[in-house]
């Protein structure tokens, strides 16, 4: 049985881990389109002044946004549900890519395990095939266990080889959206 | 407030507007070219590395400045864009003007038309105002150029005072001359060289 000090970095809620992991990599810069699940989340950065951090318009102008910031010298992530996610192959195939951005996306996964809206079902089917006809690095996050080392190494990767990353936050590890009727 | 369009702003050159703003530019501040004739008459002025120039991405020249702006508070940025490529993304106003970064500077080049495509109208050239749109925004600094001299002064201004600012010009539907080089890599790398974010 684990002692009390072994479990107690498991009491973190994953927003938490993700704060943290994002600090401990410098990344200040966290334009969003908010998302229900990613609420605590952003609570937390707008909490906290280490980040900078406010909603844009759409998912577009927050990559953007991070583009520019990373060019000055400032580590950044976007942060988007899976429907906002559909909205950017023009411009990670045109700015991220080309430009060999370190772009940081987190995203929040809807459209599955219990999805009640048939818009974000149907969305979610293009995300992974999205991602991987640009052959951009990706990874589901679905374990509690998993999500720091996953997140902290991509994070890495991402700026050592100036690559994009998206970090897929399953319904497994936030719990997802729910319905009740 | 003055109302927001003039009813007959003169219509001026790009690339000679593009000259006098870059003449002004004496702190190493940035620039960010939207894509098109915006970015290629930026280009014919000179190859200053604090330039970035954009390909695809159409809409984004604001958004990246932004970037650049609160990633360095003390450099002056400015994001050329034209009219058809900011209506594309006319939200990122608002977010300029919640933000309120005051080294952030924006120059709309308006023929009222995607010329590059085809010489297509614009809502521009009918009924959308950018100064209206940008003070509804939030960007309280946002003029018309009347004329060369008046934009020479309205950079000025906007170069020695808080921003975030907004300066439109009408000018006509000649394309540039000239084009970009194409290599996004090397275009990146410079800039951020010329910005100091990378030694």
């Amino acid at each position: 049985m684990a002692s009390k000090d072994e479990a107690k970095p498991n009491t973190r809620g994953w927003h938490e881990i993700v704060q943290d992991t994002l600090k401990r990599n410098q990344i200040k810069l966290a334009p969003y389109v908010p998302d229900r699940v990613l609420t605590p989340l952003i609570r937390s950065l707008h909490e906290d002044p280490f980040f900078t951090t406010f909603a844009t318009a759409r998912e577009e102008e927050a990559l953007g946004v991070v583009t520019g910031g990373w060019m000055a010298g400032m580590r950044g992530i976007v942060l988007m549900q899976t429907s906002g996610f559909a909205t950017l192959p023009n411009v990670l195939a045109s700015l991220a890519l080309p430009y060999q951005i370190p772009l940081i996306m987190l995203i929040s996964e809807r459209g599955t395990l219990g999805e009640f809206n048939i818009g974000q079902v149907m969305v979610c089917r293009t995300m992974r095939p999205i991602l991987e006809s640009l052959a951009i690095e990706h990874h589901t996050i679905a374990r509690h266990d998993e999500l720091e080392f996953i997140a902290d190494r991509s994070i890495k990767q991402a700026i050592a080889t100036q690559s994009p990353v998206a970090l897929i936050l399953s319904p497994l590890l936030t719990g997802g959206k729910t319905f009740t009727h | 407030m003055t109302s927001a369009r003039p009813n007959a702003p003169k219509v001026m050159s790009r690339l000679e507007l593009t000259k006098r703003l870059v003449a002004k530019l004496k702190h190493d501040e940035a620039v960010i070219g939207g894509i098109g004739n915006t970015n290629f008459d930026l280009w014919a002025t000179g190859r200053r590395p604090q330039n970035f120039y954009m390909f695809g991405s159409m809409g984004l020249a604001v958004p990246i400045a932004l970037g650049v702006a609160l990633a360095q508070p003390q450099r002056r940025v400015i994001a050329l864009e034209g009219d058809g490529s900011l209506l594309m993304q006319l939200g990122c106003l608002t977010t300029v003007g919640m933000l309120k970064p005051k080294n952030l500077m924006i120059v709309v080049m308006d023929n009222g038309m995607y010329q590059i495509t085809g010489a297509q109208p614009t809502a521009s050239a009918q009924v959308a105002d950018f100064v209206g749109i940008a003070r509804g925004c939030g960007i309280a600094n946002a003029d018309w150029a009347l004329e060369e001299a008046s934009f020479e002064g309205l950079v000025e201004r906007a170069l020695a005072t808080e921003g975030p600012s907004l300066i439109a010009a009408r000018i006509d539907a000649k394309p540039s001359d000239a084009t970009t080089e194409r290599d996004p890599a090397q275009i990146r790398d410079r800039f951020m060289r010329g910005i100091g974010a990378k030694q």
